[in-house]
């Protein structure tokens, strides 16, 4: 487990940057945290670290936004999915087991159907209204590996 | 004389299942909207699993209410409209397969229309005089884009919001003040009791220029505002809350449509999408465009959220252009602005 401080939403743009550049095909991340939190800001921070020259912008309405970069970047938004069933209706399998990689918000609310192996991070929102942490919990080897690369990045050691 | 063209028009693309028969293009003879706003109530959002159910649960009562309504058969169609994009997937199938049906069946045109295009197409019907080119503000819970209209058939997309849409702000927020659902015309009822200048919440033009649009700012700064009450355990007065949110945004989209109707020349600054029928937006619109020379329109409300008329209306300047769909016709979800898939 990695514990992040960002200061502010430009910060958490670049760990997500950071994290975009070290993501393969099939890469699942898992995104908790509260409305606000910055789960889409560091999204496209992501987008960044991948390639993709298009605004990424909210799923919420549309569940599911598909962008072209390094590789596909998958996002997905579950704030109004009520049960993984709706998961299923999506399709969703074709995205998992496709060849982007894939990011999640609001994970939780569907955690039944991810894979044992992701990297699962959490945005906490601190006393500072600005300032986050972020938590990234990484579970199998490739995302292990992520980790220890993100924690040894010229951005964290600063 | 020349025969009238007469099309039905089918709309599923999110809580509501419509369904339109419309004349000429601009003469609506029946617009039947069932709304699942009371479904959905319940969930706080738009859930697409139910919403492609009650799609399926309503769409043969609403087509049979519209053609009763419309004194019109089958027979007398000239064409079936249908939206195929953006929208949840489950849903616009559920119209598209209805609309393919009747297409197959009578043997006559299916046209996909683009449901932001349709928004637009909703001014057409109630302002005779409009004709493209103008400059239009589409605005809804799944969209916020600044349009040029160029012509019946080519827009431009002059700006687009770089994260949340501008109706999603307002659910989100409306959601945090336990206000319920949908959140655009509540925030817009309870504002009205409330001070739009007691709270100083940011106002995020972006650079020099642009047309984009971001709210995901404003609603951070709305939640830690809420948050911050709280930990202090001080008095929230939602009515202030609610009219200072709301002037932000409205100051925001105001601001950039009638910058961008300037920039382009145009005669007519437009509004569509659900967040057009908030009241306040239409009447700082009115107040700038007035200022700047520029008549400012929009659809009556019923004609701003998701209806089949305005599918109709897009549905029938496509049909004299010779611009048809074939039976392949897909849901696009992802559909944008002047896509050329459909």
């Amino acid at each position: 487990m990695l514990k992040l401080l960002s200061n502010s939403a430009d910060e958490t743009f670049k760990i997500g940057q950071k994290l975009g550049t070290l993501l393969q095909r099939g890469s699942l991340i898992c995104l908790s945290g509260d409305l606000g939190a910055g789960k889409t800001a560091f999204t496209k921070g992501i987008g960044k670290g991948l390639e993709i020259e298009e605004h990424v912008t909210s799923p919420t309405y549309t569940i599911i936004n598909e962008y072209e970069g390094r590789i596909p970047l998958y996002h997905f938004d579950v704030y109004r999915l009520e049960s993984v069933e709706e998961m299923y209706e999506l399709g969703y399998e074709e995205y998992f087991y496709g060849d982007g990689s894939i990011v999640v918000e609001w994970a939780d609310n569907v955690k039944e159907i991810i894979p044992n192996e992701r990297l699962w991070i959490t945005i906490l929102k601190t006393k500072d209204d600005d300032s986050r942490e972020i938590i990234l919990e990484p579970t199998g080897e490739i995302y292990s590996n992520i980790v220890k690369e993100l924690e040894n990045s010229e951005y964290i050691s600063d | 004389m020349c025969k009238n063209t007469t099309i039905l028009a089918i709309e599923t693309s999110c809580d509501e299942t419509s369904v339109s028969v419309v004349s000429n293009g601009r003469n609506i003879l029946s617009n039947i909207i069932s709304s699942q706003i009371d479904v959905h109530k319940k969930f706080g959002g738009v859930v697409p699993e139910v919403a492609s159910r009650k799609h399926l649960e309503s769409i043969n009562q609403v087509l049979d209410s519209a053609l009763e309504e419309a004194k019109v058969t089958f027979e007398d169609l000239d064409a079936i409209a249908v939206t195929c994009g953006p929208g949840l997937v489950g849903a616009l199938l559920i119209g598209l397969s209805t609309a393919k049906a009747i297409a197959y069946s009578k043997n006559i045109p299916l046209i996909g229309v683009n449901h932001i295009e349709g928004h637009i197409a909703a001014n057409y019907i109630e302002h005779k005089q409009l004709e493209p080119p103008f400059v239009c503000l589409v605005a809804s819970g799944g969209h916020s884009h600044i349009v040029n209209v160029l012509s019946y058939e080519k827009y431009e997309i002059m700006g687009q919001t770089r994260d949340d849409a501008a109706g999603e702000a307002f659910d989100k927020i409306a959601r945090a003040m336990g206000l319920g659902y949908p959140g655009g015309p509540l925030i817009d009822k309870i504002a009205t009791d409330g001070n739009p200048d007691a709270i100083d919440f940011p106002r995020a033009y972006l650079e020099e220029g642009s047309y984009d649009f971001s709210f995901s700012g404003i609603k951070s700064s709305v939640l830690n505002y809420l948050n911050s009450k709280k930990m202090k355990e001080e008095e929230i007065i939602v009515a202030d809350v609610a009219a200072s949110f709301q002037e932000s945004v409205v100051e925001v989209l105001a601001a950039k449509l009638v910058k961008a109707a300037q920039a382009k020349q145009s005669k007519y600054a437009a509004l569509a999408g659900g967040v057009a029928a908030n009241k306040r937006l239409r009447q700082v619109l009115k107040e700038r465009g007035e200022a700047a020379g520029i008549e400012v329109l929009y659809p009556s409300p019923v004609l701003c959220t998701d209806n089949a008329a305005m599918i109709g209306c897009a549905a029938y300047y496509k049909y004299i252009s010779g611009r048809t769909s074939d039976l392949k016709l897909n849901a696009i979800p992802n559909l944008t602005i002047g896509d050329v898939r459909i």
